[in-house]
């Protein structure tokens, strides 16, 4: 379902969108030379004479490249194809130092494939992925350090790429987040890129058109260059399809053209028209044999590839017994599922479910903690709920033992032992503490006798408050029900 | 006592082994040529305090009988190799500060072996001319020359000329369409560009990637021989280099080549070709025939593409490997208001008239709308030349053809500056080899009316240099040609 139909008075029109996602790929080399990958290094120090473009060097093929990239492939579902061709696409910039980017043009590694989204209405939908080709990622140029003179630092210059192009299928801004969202999460899974949008490790054209709802055509497009969040690839959409629509129903006609989107303001600008795009000259890269993989190659990496997320999330359903929306949210990150595996071993899934997305996530929210850094380890998590389930603690001290493990990691039994909040359940023991709040309180037990049945809450509270929390509320109400009759 | 620059390297590495003479008295005597032949331009560096240095090394390692395959020979180097820490140029004004960090692979195996440089070699800039005129160092002048300054040929003019001038036991060449064999023909010198991917072409200023190929030039086939064996091997640093094994060429020189079938192809013998070299041609037949080789009439049909072809696909890859001289990173830097205008200045100034001129080229076959009517049709057509190639090599062992259409040529000839393509037209016999990847060796077979040395090619299967090298050999013993 997409429901994004963008209706104004003289009429309702439709969203046409693909993206172009470029991954960094995980390697510790570059794809043509063996300096570092290494992100926020001084400038200029992972740079070999290769990533310079100096005189006489040549390319040398990183194979961890190609490994990561056909992972990749097989994680998109795709086709992956034996043979593909390195080429040179020819621009000169002070960002390109050999004068032309080695990529691949008409020979991609990787062919046609898909992923699946979920979307918020409970629906899911393929979107259609074109193609993925590897390439060097160029170098980055730094204009705000001097009003005269740029600078560029080369570190990220030869850094591997893998470039993903989706057909046009995207209807709703609501779908490129989903497809942003779950291509970030599988490449994660896979270990092949990072992921990190904002740091620039993953980053997103997006190209868009609209046209009246029900007809066929494909109208000329704009491509917004370089969005670097999930949220700002969805506002640039939703902005930019609804500044065509105001276009066209003023009688205009869009051109080709290429924009650039403001996160302070959610606006896209306009940067150039393609009519006056580079003819980048491709042709195939002669100081690269065309590259040729073998199935057992292939199959070395689809028999070891993980678990993706499609995959483990419907066993979180079916084994564990998790509802689809609890076993998506655990299962968009790699690392946050392996936690509540471990933490969920041999115990109640779903209450552990439920102590992560809530009490838990809400703690390293707060803390602003990322998962691998939390004070709390899944172990003592679980140890936490196990106390819980053997009764040693009811929900209410659960909550207060959690509050000091997020401070102070402590066990969760040491914390129990040490502040005495062994819950009691001891019939005798809470008797005595009812009986003394029932004689002490004699206006409120003729109160309640009287017809004021709303004041056993708050004989519940006394006795609680005497125990200091340790009494087992269950047998609590059961007392006082009984003795008050 | 003689003089030591006329040994071979195969003589004096025995001189020196049986301590005869000693590397430093080998390599002072270069020098002393050196700096005696200043006039004919070959050199645009000279380092006399390296050569002596590998040359004090080279005693040394005589002296404790741990020599090395070419210890103490004194060489020359084309100034496309990088050399690490000795000015590298491609003889072009847009590099002419550039100092490498590192070492090409064929000039560190030659280090590997022993070998001293005594200097850079001036060259066609970036490798792009026949005659040596395109140097921004100047011309080079062939030390065959007499009333008349002539050209040595290009673009490895000044390895050839300082070869033919005993300014060094032998240099390094690259050949991309026939820049080591026909200034090799013109100066009366033995060169070989060896099979596509038998050296390694890491460290050279590319010019055209899929053609570029280094290559010894040398005072005889035996020298090529040796020297090929330091030079070549697999390298992970080239893509495109071979992992074949490399073997000792220097084994089947002096084989009998009594049944070998010699190729001719006719459509190396067009009318009007030039009588001498025609003459020269068929005395090198009678030769090979003389000692029982059997000479088979082939065919090589596409030939008359071959130029064409070339003069489209090499210029395409250089218009793209030139890229990189944008004057941002290294060498020369004219500044501008932008940085469009800082490239279109340094590249204006920086490069020469043919440079230029095949930067240009090349731009336009790549561009959109001309890709497929020049570069897709033209690599079909190359690959067209490789099967004529392995179809006559169905007939023969190895081809034999001239070199070059003429001998040399005045420095200057009005024909040629006035007209590109009769420069173009001196590839005319040596470009196919290139296209094709083959290996092909050049060697003098004789002189002109005037006294200028003419060159005879021969082409081989790929990877089969040994049959090339052992024909060669028989027909240098056949021609007796007298070097300078």
């Amino acid at each position: 379902m997409a429901d994004f139909i963008i209706e104004t008075p003289k009429g309702k029109w439709e969203l046409v969108c693909g993206l172009e996602i470029h991954c960094q790929i995980v390697s510790k080399s570059k794809i043509f030379s063996g300096a570092s990958t290494e992100f926020g290094d001084d400038a200029n120090v992972n740079v070999s004479f290769i990533d310079a473009g100096m005189p006489g060097m040549l390319p040398v093929l990183n194979k961890e490249c190609v490994r990561q990239a056909v992972k990749t492939g097989l994680g998109l579902n795709a086709v992956i194809n034996k043979y593909s061709v390195f080429s040179r696409k020819n621009y000169f910039y002070a960002d390109s130092p050999q004068g032309y980017q080695i990529t691949q043009f008409e020979y991609p590694i990787v062919g046609e494939g898909k992923i699946t989204v979920d979307l918020s209405d409970g629906t899911s939908k393929d979107i259609r992925i074109e193609r993925m080709h590897i390439e060097q990622d160029a170098a980055k140029s730094i204009h705000d350090i001097n009003p005269k003179k740029s600078y560029v630092d080369f570190n990220r210059c030869g850094v591997g790429l893998m470039e993903i192009v989706t057909k046009p299928d995207f209807r709703s801004p609501e779908e490129v987040g989903a497809f942003l969202k779950k291509l970030r999460s599988i490449v994660r899974y896979l270990g092949t890129c990072d992921g990190n949008m904002d740091e620039g490790s993953m980053r997103c054209d997006a190209s868009i058109s609209v046209r009246p709802l029900g007809s066929n055509e494909l109208r000329e497009r704009a491509e917004v260059k370089n969005v670097n969040s999930v949220k700002f690839a969805m506002q640039a959409v939703e902005y930019e399809a609804k500044r065509q629509v105001e276009l066209y129903e003023n009688g205009e006609t869009l051109k080709q053209q290429t924009c650039r989107f403001n996160p302070a303001t959610g606006e896209t600008k306009f940067l150039r028209f393609k009519e006056f795009s580079d003819d980048y000259r491709y042709f195939p890269e002669p100081d690269l044999p065309p590259l040729v993989l073998d199935d057992a190659f292939i199959e070395e990496i689809r028999n070891n590839l993980v678990e993706l997320p499609d995959a483990k999330k419907a066993r979180f359903v079916k084994e564990l017994g998790l509802t689809p929306y609890d076993a998506s949210v655990l299962c968009e990150n790699k690392e946050t599922a392996d936690f509540f595996e471990e933490a969920a071993k041999g115990r109640d899934a779903k209450k552990v479910a439920n102590w992560i997305m809530g009490d838990f996530f809400a703690m390293l929210n707060a803390k602003k903690l990322p998962l691998e850094k939390s004070p709390i380890s899944a172990e003592k998590l679980g140890r936490l709920v196990d106390l819980i389930s053997k009764n040693v603690i009811n929900g209410k001290t659960a909550k207060d033992v959690f509050a000091i493990m997020a401070e102070t990691s402590q066990e969760p039994e040491a914390i129990v032992e040490e502040k005495g909040w062994k819950q009691v359940t001891d019939t005798s023991a809470i008797e005595a503490i009812v009986d003394e709040v029932l004689q002490s309180n004699p206006d409120n037990v003729a109160a309640y006798k009287g017809g004021k049945n709303n004041l056993l809450g708050w004989f519940v509270g006394q006795v609680m408050k005497q125990s200091k929390g340790t009494a087992n509320p269950a047998i609590v109400n059961q007392l006082l029900k009984q003795k008050l009759g | 006592m003689t003089d030591l620059t006329d040994l071979t390297i195969a003589e004096a590495l025995s001189a020196m082994k049986s301590k005869k003479i000693s590397a430093e008295e080998l390599t002072k005597a270069y020098i002393k040529k050196t700096e005696e032949g200043r006039k004919y331009n070959a050199y645009v560096l000279e380092t006399p305090e390296v050569a002596l240095q590998a040359a004090k090394v080279a005693d040394e390692n005589y002296a404790k009988g741990t020599e090395r395959a070419l210890e103490g020979i004194p060489m020359g180097i084309k100034d496309l190799f990088c050399t690490k820490g000795i000015r590298t140029t491609a003889c072009s004004h847009i590099i002419d500060n550039f100092v490498p960090q590192y070492e090409s692979t064929v000039t560190q195996n030659l280090l590997n072996a022993g070998v001293g440089f005594l200097g850079k070699l001036n060259m066609d800039e970036f490798a792009m001319g026949g005659s040596n005129e395109t140097s921004y160092f100047g011309p080079v002048i062939n030390p065959w020359s007499k009333d008349v300054d002539l050209v040595p040929g290009g673009s490895s003019g000044g390895s050839a000329a300082a070869v033919a001038a005993k300014m060094c036991a032998a240099a390094t060449g690259t050949d991309t369409g026939g820049s080591i064999r026909q200034p090799a023909a013109f100066c009366g010198i033995t060169g070989i560009k060896p099979t596509y991917g038998r050296c390694s072409r890491y460290g050279i200023m590319a010019f055209a990637s899929s053609l570029d190929q280094a290559g010894p030039m040398a005072k005889d086939v035996k020298d090529c021989a040796l020297l090929l064996n330091v030079m070549a091997g697999h390298d992970e640093k080239d893509s495109t280099s071979s992992r074949k094994d490399v073997p000792d060429f220097t084994k089947v020189l002096g084989q009998d080549v009594k049944g070998l079938k010699i190729g001719i192809p006719q459509e190396y013998r067009p009318q009007g070709l030039n009588k001498e070299i025609e003459q020269a041609w068929d005395k090198a037949i009678a030769m090979l025939k003389e000692r029982g080789a059997e000479i088979v009439d082939i065919s090589l049909p596409h030939t008359k593409y071959a130029l064409p072809v070339y003069y489209i696909i090499a210029p395409a890859e250089a218009s793209s490997n030139l890229a990189r001289y944008d004057g941002v990173r290294f060498g020369e830097r004219v500044d501008g208001a932008h940085l469009d205008d800082l490239y279109i200045n340094t590249r204006t100034q920086g490069f020469g008239k043919e440079v230029k001129r095949r930067i240009m080229v090349g731009t336009y076959v790549l561009s959109a709308g001309y890709y497929d009517a020049y570069y897709v049709k033209a690599q079909k057509v190359r690959r067209l030349i490789q099967n004529d190639f392995k179809n006559a090599f169905e007939k023969c062992d190895v081809i034999l053809t001239p070199t070059s259409p003429t001998e040399a040529f005045p420095i200057g000839d009005k024909t040629m500056v006035e007209n590109p393509i009769n420069m173009y037209l001196n590839d005319v016999f040596t470009v196919s080899v290139n296209l094709a990847g083959l290996p092909a060796l050049s060697l003098p077979i004789g002189l002109s009316a005037k006294g200028l040395p003419l060159g005879m090619q021969l082409i081989g299967k790929a990877f089969d240099e040994e049959t090339v090298f052992k024909t060669a050999y028989a027909l240098e013993q056949d021609a007796a040609f007298k070097r300078i």
